[in-house]
């Protein structure tokens, strides 16, 4: 049954929303409790013309859905969950024309709550682009109903 | 000058992001796209999306403020979501809370229909000169 999950749903919940698939994001598997995407470069994501460099709002956005996948790997399963907050710190610009990839834990899980650590980097992980910080709800399925009729 | 800085930069563009003047406040609009899609079950937008919108939105601020920088680059950004991101377009607007000769912080909020009813809101730090 997890096996079913991580090696068919995950894939899809890396890359098969429409953003996600719009930016190019492929599922480089997981290890342990590490997962990671890559964003293989690409022209219309740069965030400086003038450099090549990618954009912090692409980073920031492939550090928030590897981290939602580091989520779902720590709980074997899927379960609606929305980020509750995020933070990206920014050490060094990318390289004009190398893939970004992304790599997230999660290292500790409450049922309410996941909390995530998450770098983004070329080739080392040890030369990170950014690292992030990140705050997850795992949203009960039996509450979930009434708290979108709340919202809209 | 700056309102059509973000048409120079190819991820606002790829986000559709329109910019709009008002006073000395800009308001930039990312208008709704199937592609921004990042929940289609709900469906909501990625996050990401709205995170992007909301550093583009603090980027141009700075750079309207401080013209004489080449882009501002960001040194950290934090996030919080605070309502989920309906399928309709979103407006952002950001405030220097204060710049000195390296460093300027930054505060942004991205809406739907109501302005006080942010969907996001940012805090970042930018990097002024090199």
């Amino acid at each position: 049954m997890s096996d079913t999950f991580l090696d068919q749903i995950m894939p899809q919940l890396a890359s098969g929303a429409a953003h996600t698939h719009a930016l190019g994001f492929v599922y480089e598997g997981y290890e342990g409790d590490r997962v990671r995407i890559r964003v293989p470069w690409r022209e219309d994501l740069v965030g400086d013309p003038d450099t090549g460099v990618l954009s912090g709002g692409l980073v920031t956005t492939a550090l928030d859905h590897v981290g939602g996948l580091a989520i779902w790997l720590a709980l074997g399963t899927f379960r609606p969950i929305a980020t509750l907050d995020l933070r990206v710190d920014y050490m060094r610009a990318s390289v004009r024309g190398l893939d970004l990839v992304t790599e997230a834990r999660c290292y500790r899980l409450t049922r309410t709550v996941g909390f995530v650590r998450a770098w983004a980097f070329e080739e080392r992980i040890d030369d990170p682009i950014a690292a992030a910080q990140s705050v997850y709800m795992i949203t009960d399925e039996a509450a979930r109903a009434p708290n979108l009729e709340a919202r809209s | 000058m700056s309102e059509a800085m973000l048409d120079r930069l190819p991820y606002a563009r790829f986000l559709g992001l329109r910019t709009v003047m008002q006073d000395d406040a800009l308001t930039v609009i990312m208008p709704f796209a199937d592609r921004l899609i990042g929940n289609p079950m709900l469906p909501a937008l990625h996050g990401g999306s709205t995170a992007a919108l909301l550093e583009m939105t603090a980027i141009a601020q700075v750079a309207l403020s401080y013209p004489r920088l080449r882009l501002p680059r960001p040194i950290n950004v934090t996030v919080a979501y605070l309502r989920s991101g309906r399928p309709v377009d979103v407006h952002a607007r950001a405030t220097i809370s204060r710049a000195g000769r390296r460093v300027a912080h930054v505060m942004a909020e991205a809406w739907q229909d109501e302005p006080g009813q942010p969907i996001a809101s940012l805090t970042a730090h930018f990097l002024l000169a090199d």
